[in-house]
């Protein structure tokens, strides 16, 4: 009798999906140190990770929540802007890279947190395209704050100004923060591996809390609300669980954006930004955290690779984007699959 | 005297987007979708009536009438081609089509058009009304859109409350498959919709573009979000609803821009849309819905 180590299926799920972020990290480090990627290539390593990040921390929102969030490029704004400040202020005192990156990232994502859980409050009350509407516009305020706070350093401390530079900096002082022209002075610490660190501390942390007693309350208060209050499930507590610990790792991911960077301008992190975050979860599918990792890196590539159409490549891009939404939910398309694939279920209902 | 000069070009900022929002909140109450590509609708319909009027030199009426057509059609296509096949698909599914749409529409036009502003000629003519002795003077556009929103408020709301049509459009927002039971045609009805907010679109678009004059790809996207909040902020669904709440975020704006800050006035307009819709969770007209357990 051969004997099989018996997983259930989400355990076997989620190291399947471990394996795969360690055996692409590995591939690629071969690859860089072998030189047989292209620049370009490599320098998107850093932000490929940030926006897996970003996938499966939305993920957690959109597909374990079941709450629509248009606003989650605010908490990686939050993140950056805070985990860098954080990073510049440590900067005289620690000379590791690593160290730096890791302390900025805590921070962003503690203040993405503080900020995810305040807004939280409030908005978890409304429901569906309203509590949309509203994280697009927390986006929008986080977008329009940032680039108008003037953050400045120097002997005496932080300094911090709104709507125009009054921070009256020393000589040896520094601008972190200047209003419109964003963050000045990033460490340019970020490295790939640590990138897939925060990859992989971030499923451990959503995994943990999808498979534990507040995972199955947050996905009972997806599944139906009423009933999940019923059986006397704290609604709102667990949804703001799920809704911080989004927006924390959100900010651990946009400290690790930023600090891939030498500027950076609150700008980047606007509407369009949230979209695509969404449209990596979406395409990825609802509450599958493998497939936010492969869209996130796909559709982050895609463009570049899209690069002998020059001018038409984002607009091939749009077209992509609408012919799968159209073939993932045609039924044609799908009875084909699951002719392809004989092990995959006949009807996987979407849940969203 | 300037507080008075400030809210009426706050009305009629407030117009555009009123006008802008009907297209969102009648689309919304027939097929339950947000329709993302509905600002970039506004900037092809701005591009047509630019081209018309500067390139081949129509006069300013023929060259709205035609951007009417053509982003009427191109309403009934989009909802023909991206939308109908997902009529029974998950709600992100068509959401995301939708960005899809937008995106496409954006970089068709960045294509066709280049990204070099283009110096939108004001269809209607320059000049102002003085009032009060000259001390406050309206200027003909501002005088046009506030005037076209009424007219089309006006129209609308005898639309959907009086003709056939309308009262067809209600019935399939209310409940789609009794209407077909009644013998409403209702892929026609979605498309009839459709075919109207895209036609507003392209008003919306010559209006703000007479108003505010440079014209990109862009120009659609963020008086397209803004739109969006005012449709929410009036209760989306409710025709009255998007016209107030755009009239209202026109206003707000302009006295955050004019009285607190210019830069801040975008953070200020959405905080005021938080805070309405935490106090009134359906927006200032909607309907609230009981749920039943």
């Amino acid at each position: 009798m051969k004997k099989r180590i018996r997983w259930n299926k989400t355990t076997r799920n989620n190291y399947i999906t471990y394996a795969v972020v360690i055996l692409a990290f590995v591939v690629m480090q071969a690859m860089v140190s072998a030189g047989s990627i292209s620049s370009t290539l490599k320098g998107m390593l850093v932000p490929i990770c940030a926006y897996v990040v970003m996938a499966i921390s939305l993920n957690l929102t959109v597909g374990i929540l079941g709450e629509l969030s248009l606003g989650h490029a605010g908490f990686m704004s939050v993140g950056a802007f805070t985990g860098v400040t954080a990073a510049v202020a440590l900067s005289n005192h620690v000379s590791s890279g690593p160290v730096l990156l890791i302390v900025g990232m805590v921070v962003g994502a503690l203040f993405a947190a503080l900020i995810g859980f305040l807004i939280g409050i409030p908005v978890l009350r409304l429901k569906g395209d309203y509590l949309a509407i509203v994280t697009l516009a927390f986006g929008e305020i986080i977008k329009g704050i940032f680039n108008n706070l003037y953050v400045g350093l120097d002997s005496s401390g932080l300094h911090m100004s709104l709507l125009s530079d009054k921070t009256n900096l020393d000589e040896a002082g520094q601008m972190v923060i200047g209003g419109p022209m964003g963050l000045e002075t990033i460490p340019k610490v970020a490295t790939f591996p640590i990138g897939v660190l925060l990859v992989l501390v971030s499923l451990v942390i959503i995994f943990h809390l999808v498979g534990s007693r507040a995972g199955r309350a947050i996905m009972a208060v997806r599944d139906n609300r009423i009933a999940a209050e019923s059986i006397g499930i704290n609604v709102t507590k667990y949804k703001l669980m799920a809704f911080t610990v989004s927006a924390a790792l959100a900010g651990a991911a946009g400290t690790l954006f930023a600090m891939n960077y030498s500027t950076l301008v609150a700008n980047k992190f606007d509407f369009n930004t949230s979209i695509l975050i969404l449209v990596f979860v979406v395409l990825g599918g609802l509450g599958n955290m493998l497939g936010s990792i492969i869209a996130a890196t796909a559709l982050t590539i895609l463009p570049e690779a899209l690069r002998q159409f020059s001018d038409y490549r984002m607009l091939v891009y749009a077209i992509v984007l609408i012919l799968v939404m159209l073939a993932t939910n045609n039924d044609t398309f799908k009875a084909f699959l699951a002719r392809l694939i004989p092990g995959r279920k006949k009807n996987e209902k979407e849940v969203v | 005297m300037t507080f008075l000069s400030f809210l009426i070009s706050g009305i009629s900022l407030g117009s555009i987007y009123a006008i802008i929002a009907l297209g969102y909140t009648m689309v919304y109450g027939i097929a339950k979708m947000l329709n993302f590509a509905h600002g970039d609708v506004i900037m092809v319909g701005a591009y047509i009536c630019f081209y018309a009027t500067s390139r081949y030199e129509l006069p300013p009426l023929v060259g709205v009438i035609l951007a009417i057509i053509v982003c009427t059609i191109l309403g009934i296509v989009i909802e023909r081609l991206a939308y109908k096949p997902l009529r029974a698909a998950p709600i992100l599914a068509v959401l995301i089509t939708a960005i899809g749409v937008s995106y496409f529409l954006q970089n068709a036009a960045l294509l066709l058009w280049s990204s070099n502003p283009k110096v939108f000629p004001s269809v209607v003519s320059s000049g102002n009304i003085p009032l009060f002795g000259g001390q406050l003077t309206i200027s003909y556009v501002t005088l046009v859109t506030i005037l076209a929103c009424v007219v089309i408020m006006v129209a609308l709301v005898w639309f959907t409350n009086k003709t056939k049509m309308g009262k067809a459009m209600r019935a399939c927002s209310e409940d789609k498959g009794a209407a077909q039971l009644m013998g409403i045609n209702v892929n026609g009805t979605i498309s009839l919709t459709f075919a109207i907010g895209s036609g507003l679109a392209a008003i919306a678009g010559v209006l703000l573009c007479s108003a505010y004059p440079t014209l990109v790809p862009t120009t659609g996207a963020m008086p397209g979000i803004k739109a969006f909040t005012a449709a929410v902020f009036g209760g989306i669904g409710s025709i009255p609803g998007a016209m107030l709440g755009g009239i209202l975020l026109g206003i707000i704006e302009i006295f955050a821009k004019a009285y607190i800050s210019t830069q801040l006035s975008d953070a200020i307009v959405f905080a005021v849309l938080i805070l309405v819709l935490i106090i009134r969770p359906a927006g200032l007209l909607g309907k609230q819905i009981r749920e039943k357990v």
